[in-house]
């Protein structure tokens, strides 16, 4: 026992199992970070294409719940960064990526992908608030005596003008027409955001689990899938807390109460509000469903079918070691009981917001059963690492690639929401607006 | 001369000299020497002479730094047994860095397992260590190309610039990758290139008793195992991956992986 604990531990060693025959270097390498990459990434790409839905196919029913999955998605585009940097081994390396890519490696493509796809929803948000925050600035500006804050705001909202106060009929339809471009362009780049995350595993041609040409695709229809579920469940609770906020004259919680005065905001109509956007969203998300298991059980079909060499541990690891995991925990609780959830005639916001909490949980599965599954079998095909989640961290390692690592990505991006929603109302109404 | 004059002469002279200088190739002799290399790095394991006393993956560990007890290694022996009736059970415990002094085959988990010797039909080690492909996927997966290939067919490591990603770990199709412990950067076999490089051997193939590893220059036809991959059935491990591997095998069974 003292030498097991004078024993150096190697990267990985302190969450692997090994069972059978193992090479000595093989480890779960990539871990919970590395799970939590691919579903970060899609919730980014899926709350960007629901609102999409409504600003480039005019999907009118979807206008309100547009524009906060537009706002949201931005708070989860420096989370999607976040994984990677606590994954590496030498974080302050990272701008490497950046700096000189290797073009032949998939994830040489992150930092361009990556930064021309924030260029993209900044820029869509500077139109679409672009009245807005001229308007701020004048009402700021006409104040008297301004309190701390509001002169901060101030601060903040004229630097965001870029210097443009103009807000005359043409000016705002010319921004309607930018803000229809730069969301119709941010569809094929967000999908390409995320199909090259599973381009990224798709082509280990090592790994027979993660190749197949199917992994990018699967991967975008399931990055749809949890990012409407998660603009369903956070839209819902959201509304929850502005409708006991407007109650209460809690105005901390509400930007656009601060902006347009209390009467902008009235619980009723909250209630109305949500009720009708989340069960509208909830007939896309069964759409998105549809695909992504579709091709998901192509892909499981397909190897049983053409069974080749790996297919024997594949097996193994499918239908024995992983057994509950993919098919009770992703298709079972993650696809099959959400799907009952929302086909039931009506569909109520806690339902859909339940049956979205499900289907998060499916996907999450979803990404766990892909990158830890793939690393469930040895290269020998004749043994198998079990990877226990560290729980409770012992040193910086084991935070980093825990749970609670995990904990502090997930959490993130509802503080990042939190501060950006006080500068661009995620949940403001507005008429005129895009 | 007027001024103007000179301009306009001195802009055609340019053009015309740099359009006729450009059919010209400047030779850089080290890529010419890269093209027609005089030197490609090979190695042969003859696994009828290993015997498993892992004199190899010490020697390797203590040349290139890799503390002994980190369950990591550059270079490995695994003991294939193979049973009557076709049942193959492998073990590799630490990379064998203590050599098989037991008969109980190492199974992690599952424990450990005695093939009573009856039950037996054949028994062996095979020494495993970098290809050094001619393909090699984790260079291709590198995203800042801290992994690169030398001229000369080696495959290294830059460490300086190794960011700690592990994708060449998951790329490499025969486990030879791993993160080193103490430098916290992508770790590999380098057929001991601080050593090949000046004419030395490697220290695996020097520490082995029986002459089961030797590295050569495939590009020369005198040299022993440039004559041996020529001239007598080797193989290679998964060549279905299509990397091309420069590890050779003599007395390769299907049982290895």
């Amino acid at each position: 026992m003292v030498e097991q604990a004078a024993q150096m531990i190697v990267h990985g060693e302190a969450w692997t199992i090994k069972d059978l025959f193992v090479l000595p270097n093989e480890y779960v390498y990539w871990s919970i970070q590395i799970v939590m990459y691919p579903y970060m990434t899609g919730l980014v790409a899926g709350a960007f294409v629901l609102s999409s839905l409504y600003h480039v196919f005019g999907v009118d029913r979807l206008r309100e719940i547009a524009r906060y999955a537009l706002v949201f998605s931005f708070a989860l585009l420096p989370v999607a960064m976040m994984p990677l940097l606590l994954h590496l081994q030498q974080p302050l390396r990272g701008t490497h990526v950046l700096m000189t890519p290797h073009f032949t490696s998939a994830i040489s493509a992150f930092g361009i992908v990556f930064m021309t796809y924030a260029c993209i929803v900044g820029a869509e948000i500077w139109f679409v608030y672009r009245k807005f925050i001229v308007d701020s600035v004048v009402r700021l500006e006409a104040q008297q005596a301004r309190k701390g804050l509001d002169g901060l705001l101030l601060l903040i909202y004229r630097g965001l003008t870029l210097g443009v106060r103009d807000v005359s009929p043409e000016a705002l339809d010319s921004d309607h027409k930018a803000v229809r471009f730069l969301a119709g362009l941010g569809i094929p780049v967000a999908c390409f955001l995320h199909g090259y995350a599973g381009f990224i595993f798709g082509s280990v041609k090592a790994n027979a689990l993660w190749m197949t040409p199917l992994m990018p695709v699967i991967f975008i229809c399931s990055a749809v899938v949890s990012g409407i579920a998660l603009c369903i469940v956070s839209y819902a609770i959201f509304m929850e807390i502005r409708k006991w906020a407007a109650r209460h004259g809690k105005h901390w919680l509400l930007p656009d109460a601060l902006a347009h005065g209390k009467h902008a905001v009235d619980a009723e109509h909250l209630r109305g509000v949500q009720q009708h956007e989340v069960t509208m969203t909830a007939r896309y998300l069964l759409i998105f469903m549809t695909l992504a298991i579709t091709l998901e059980l192509l892909d499981i079909i397909f190897r049983g079918y053409t069974a080749v060499k790996s297919w024997d541990i594949l097996r193994d690891v499918i239908y024995e070691h992983d057994f509950t995991k993919i098919f009770i925990l992703q298709y079972g609780v993650g696809n099959l009981l959400p799907f009952a959830i929302l086909l039931l005639p009506g569909l109520t916001v806690r339902r859909a917001a339940l049956a979205s909490l499900f289907v998060l949980f499916g996907v999450f599965m979803m990404r766990w059963n892909v990158v830890i599954g793939g690393q469930a079998f040895s290269l020998t095909f004749d043994g198998f690492m079990h990877y226990h989640l560290p729980v409770i961290p012992h040193d910086l390692e084991t935070f980093k690639e825990g749970l609670m690592g995990a904990l502090l990505v997930i959490a993130t991006p509802f503080v990042i929401f939190y501060f950006l929603n006080m500068i661009v109302p995620a949940f403001m109404e507005d008429k005129d607006a895009h | 001369m007027r001024r103007r004059d000179f301009l306009r002469t001195a802009a055609v002279f340019v053009s015309g000299a740099s359009v006729s200088l450009s059919a010209l190739e400047f030779l850089d002799p080290g890529k010419v020497l890269a093209a027609h290399p005089q030197l490609r790095w090979a190695f042969l394991v003859d696994t009828h002479k290993c015997v498993g006393c892992g004199f190899c993956v010490k020697a390797c560990k203590i040349e290139n730094d890799i503390p002994l007890d980190a369950n990591v290694t550059r270079t490995w022996v695994e003991r294939y047994v193979i049973k009557k009736n076709g049942e193959t059970v492998m073990d590799c415990p630490k990379g064998a860095l203590d050599g098989y002094t037991s008969k109980l085959l190492d199974q992690g988990k599952s424990g450990k397992v005695l093939v009573p010797d009856k039950e037996v039909a054949q028994a062996f080690f095979v020494p495993k260590l970098c290809n050094h492909c001619e393909l090699p996927a984790c260079v291709q997966v590198c995203p800042v190309g801290a992994t690169y290939q030398t001229a000369d067919g080696a495959v290294l490591v830059d460490r300086q610039w190794c960011i700690g990603c592990g994708y060449c770990i998951m790329g490499c199709p025969y486990g030879v990758r791993f993160f080193h412990p103490v430098e916290r950067v992508a770790d590999k076999c380098t057929f001991c290139y601080h050593r090949i490089s000046k004419g030395g051997n490697t220290a695996c193939a020097q520490a082995c008793p029986f002459g089961a590893r030797r590295i050569g220059n495939l590009r020369d036809p005198d040299d022993p195992v440039a004559k041996t991959v020529l001239n007598q059935r080797v193989g290679v491990l998964r060549d279905e991956y299509g990397t091309k591997p420069h590890v050779f095998y003599l007395g390769l069974n299907k049982e290895v992986r």
